[in-house]
């Protein structure tokens, strides 16, 4: 067995992993190792080759793999060691990582720190129990966007698609150019799950009508399927009886969420926050196992790559900051989801922090509001707020604390909250 | 048409058909195994609670109770000589209140009857202690030791390939459309593609046996599928029970239960729904509703919302006996049925097995053994539970070894290859999940799909669209994208 030493371990060459590498390196670290177990980094902005990509961190709109050729190029110039085709199958809680590869075997690497940016999966149709046969020609929409875009195959040639999430949109989009026939999205929240700017350029301007309030609930055919049931849902999301309707088709298309991949970091023992699936972290990203870092999808599920980009820098830092010996002091508060807040990331902030840099809170909303204020309060004490009008669960919120904003100690809770605007809290 | 001799055809390769192909493989005898779909066990051997049953739920006498408790004591060795996963956890039948605590003695002394050896009836405490995680209401529960969890249609690929080894025939996609009787005696099995002359038939058949036996002019059973529908949850709570824990049994189904299985995932089922239709297998709102709520009452904390899969199975439930239809066919002599083999069918498969060979043997047909009759096979050497010293020499003896296909179940190249080069004909995506389990894990084959349709391709010698899940028009891509396919013609020209 090979036995290797880096100060700082990536994994997974994802957005994530990238942005944390490299930012590891230019931090002043000395071996930093990227693991990923495909044959090429990039992760899934491989098969995005859709545009709308970097808006926010370049005020450019590239293509996935345009974006990720960005980060690749970085590391590589930097420095960064790459091990593809390379599968993590353990790490241990003294940060000892076994992972395969063809050619080398098994391998065992000692990182003095660890980053974990393995991303997240698709749910699929049994996460969302839909009842009814089991046929070929049913995809999670990441999982048919691999084939039309990366292995040149048709999943099928007339379209229903479950759930508004982004992936299913940009494929109702591209399976449009294709030639196929989409009938239509169906979607069981009385909202879209998808960016607002998805819904327009992928599905209005495709005449691809959207569905809210409705679910498949059955499947027909027994060898390729050959046409679902869809039926409105109440308000408790039961389906009302007499509104089904039976669709043909040959191909369903899930895009029902996703679930942030964490069945290393929980084998490792790192505590997983039940709401975002994800690590608990704190503001350097540092998980609860001391020297294990996370960032991206792997902690909570988001929309944009950049906000992906942002977080995993910290992560590169925060790991750097280890290495190096520079961690700030651990006096720590702690961030707790308020009326209207579905969760906030971190999970725990460095009060050091709080006075030399800017803090950024993520957080997702309950349900779609106008007119909010999100607030930072610490019992009655409001210490922060920032004006909203628009904010919807499927977009994600961050909040910029700047340096020297807010003053707290450690131990203390600071909630977030939505208060609406004309509303005494 | 092509025309072969055999001296025995068996009908049906699920576990059933399996079991008496391989038990026919000792003996100095031409066997064929002939299956309509196109890989061995696709039919009620795929989809069931894989339980290894103690045998005192039977009323006794009935060959459900004779064969039960046979099958139970032999299955630890078949599976060691097969390489197929067995675990032999004990069972508990759990009594929620007081009022079912007599059931239990019930069921006690069915089984003391039966033959089951080491039943007990056993405290609250006792249970909790076994059991941390099932409702603590629970008064008491008898527990059966001898009980177990077995991969079903791990046990008919195995049993199939080491009857193949041992010199049986196995035709698969090779629909029985008729049988040729001559003075009382069958004398011909037809295929749509080959005939085979034979002396014996064993009828095991499934879903689909009355129809094999009235093809024979038999016309006293009638095989009437009863439903079942489960859920399957991430192996991650696997912990939650340490054996099969079933509620106090009803009169037409041992209840909905909540088990672990063989390879850690915890599986909640079935329901029972008698239906006509031979091929529905369709989950029902209700009926998953139904499991869901009644497993809820035996483990309070089940991980609802880490539900991997849902699925249906069929029993062939022979009316109206009720019981397993086993023996020669009235008026045809060489024809023996192995039918109505529902639950505990799967315990009782290699019992059934010796007793289709005993009524051969009754009804004329000489077994010498064979001398060069093999019953071990090696199954797929996988990668998943070895050390990593184990996995390191693995990937040294094959890189394939080196690569994960499957991340949620940790399945490798190597283990997909040696999945389609077998003695059976692995053909199918799950055919291959099946022999490997890849796509059987938390992400139900998002991400391993592509690559296992690559591997398949490539060592099938087939393009990428040609690759089916189950057969017949089930093909998992239909063509190429518009780009592809001008490139790919562009080539072309060139």
């Amino acid at each position: 067995m090979r036995s290797i030493k880096y100060d700082v371990v990536v994994i997974g060459a994802g957005p994530a992993g990238l942005a944390a590498a490299s930012r590891a390196k230019a931090m002043g670290v000395k071996r930093v190792l990227l693991v990923d177990r495909d044959r090429e980094p990039g992760g899934i902005l491989q098969q995005c080759i859709h545009n709308g990509f970097g808006l926010h961190l370049f005020k450019e709109e590239l293509t996935g793999p345009e974006y990720a050729y960005k980060f690749i190029e970085e590391s590589y110039a930097s420095g960064v060691e790459f091990l593809m085709n390379t599968m993590v199958l353990t790490i241990q809680p003294d940060r000892q990582i076994y992972a395969i590869n063809r050619k080398v075997g098994m391998l065992k690497i000692e990182a003095q720190a660890i980053v974990l940016a393995m991303g997240c999966r698709e749910r699929n149709r049994g996460a969302v129990t839909i009842p009814g046969s089991r046929p070929s020609g049913i995809f999670t929409a990441g999982t048919a966007q691999r084939f039309v875009n990366m292995e040149g195959y048709m999943p099928g040639r007339h379209v229903v698609i479950l759930g508004s999430g982004d992936i299913g949109l940009i494929m109702a989009r591209r399976f449009t150019w294709e030639g196929a026939k989409v009938e239509g999205v169906f979607e069981i929240m009385p909202y879209s799950n998808g960016l607002n700017r998805n819904i327009v350029q992928c599905l209005k301007d495709n005449n691809i009508p959207l569905h809210l309030s409705h679910t498949v609930t059955k499947v027909h055919g027994n060898e390729r399927i050959e046409a679902v049931t869809v039926s409105q849902v109440d308000e408790h999301f039961t389906p009302l009886s007499g509104s089904e309707q039976v669709i043909p088709c040959d191909t369903l298309l899930l895009s029902v969420g996703l679930i942030p991949e964490n069945e290393l970091s929980r084998d490792a023992g790192i505590h997983i926050d039940p709401v975002i699936g994800g690590p608990v972290v704190t503001d350097e990203m540092e998980t609860t196992l001391a020297g294990v870092f996370a960032c991206g999808n792997v902690v909570h599920v988001h929309d944009l790559v950049d906000n992906v980009t942002r977080e995993s820098w910290l992560a590169g830092e925060g790991a750097a900051r280890l290495v190096l010996g520079q961690q700030p002091t651990r006096d720590l508060v702690t961030t707790k989801a308020g009326s209207g807040v579905r969760y906030v990331v971190p999970h725990k902030i460095h009060v050091e922090n709080l006075a030399t840099r800017t803090t950024t809170l993520y957080l997702r909303v309950l349900q779609p509001e106008e007119n909010v204020r999100v607030e930072l309060v610490s019992g009655t004490k409001s210490l922060f707020s920032v004006h909203q009008r628009v904010v919807r669960p499927a977009e994600m919120v961050s909040i910029n604390v700047p340096p020297k904003r807010i003053t707290a100690t450690a131990g203390e809770e600071l909630m977030v909250r939505l208060v609406r605007e004309g509303d005494k809290a | 048409m092509e025309r072969l001799k055999a001296d025995v055809v068996v009908i049906g390769a699920g576990v059933t058909g399996t079991a008496v192909a391989r038990e026919l493989a000792r003996y100095q005898l031409k066997v064929f195994l002939v299956e309509k779909h196109p890989d061995v066990a696709c039919g009620c051997t795929k989809a069931n609670t894989a339980i290894v049953h103690a045998g005192y739920d039977a009323t006794p006498g009935t060959w459900k109770a004779k064969l039960n408790v046979r099958g139970a004591a032999v299955y630890p060795q078949v599976c060691r000589e097969l390489e197929v996963e067995f675990k032999p956890t004990g069972s508990l039948v759990v009594a929620l209140a007081e009022d079912q605590v007599p059931h239990l003695y019930e069921l006690l002394n069915r089984g003391y009857v039966n033959g089951v050896p080491d039943l007990k009836v056993i405290g609250r405490d006792e249970l909790l202690a076994k059991e941390p995680y099932v409702n603590p209401k629970a008064v008491a529960a008898l527990w059966a030791p001898t009980a177990g969890l077995v991969n079903p249609w791990g046990l008919a690929i195995a049993q199939a390939e080491n009857a193949a080894e041992n010199g049986v025939e196995v035709l698969l996609g090779a629909p029985v459309v008729g049988i040729d009787v001559t003075d009382g005696l069958v004398t011909a099995v037809q295929t749509p593609d080959v005939i085979i002359e034979t002396r014996y038939v064993v009828n095991a058949g499934g879903r689909y046996s009355d129809e094999i036996a009235r093809m024979v002019g038999q016309d006293d059973f009638r095989i009437v599928p009863r439903k079942g529908e489960y859920y399957v949850f991430d192996k991650r709570f696997g912990y939650m029970a340490n054996c099969p824990l079933f509620p106090v049994p009803t009169a037409i189904s041992k209840g909905i239960l909540v088990t672990p299985s063989v390879d850690k995932n915890l599986l909640i089922g079935p329901n029972a729904q008698d239906q006509e239709d031979k091929e529905d297998l369709d989950t029902t709102a209700e009926g998953l509703q139904e499991v869901l709520s009644e497993a809820l009452t035996m483990m309070p904390d089940l991980p609802v919302k880490d539900a991997i899969t849902n699925f249906a199975g069929l029993r062939a439930v022979a009316r109206p006996s009720n019981d397993f239809v086993l023996g020669p066919a009235p008026g045809v002599p060489n024809f023996i049925n192995a039918a109505g083999i529902q639950s505990p069918g799967l315990t009782s498969a290699p019992a059934v097995a010796e007793v289709v060979r005993d009524y051969l043997q009754m009804a004329g047909l000489e077994l010498k053994g064979k001398k060069k009759f093999n019953p071990f096979r090696k199954g797929i050497v996988t990668f998943r539970d070895k050390s990593h010293e184990e996995q390191a020499r693995l990937i040294q003896e094959d890189p394939r070894y080196g690569q994960i296909v499957c991340r949620c179940e940790t399945v490798t190249e190597a283990e997909i290859v040696q999945a389609l080069n077998r003695p059976i004909p692995c053909t199918t995506i799950d055919g291959v999940k099946r022999r490997t389990r890849a796509g059987m894990g938390r992400c139900q084959a998002g991400f391993c799909t592509p690559r296992v349709v690559e591997i398949m391709a490539r060592e099938l010698g087939l393009s990428w669209d040609e690759i089916t899940k189950k057969g017949g028009a089930s093909r998992l891509l239909l063509g190429q994208t518009k780009c592809s396919a001008a490139v790919k013609g562009a080539g072309k020209d060139a």
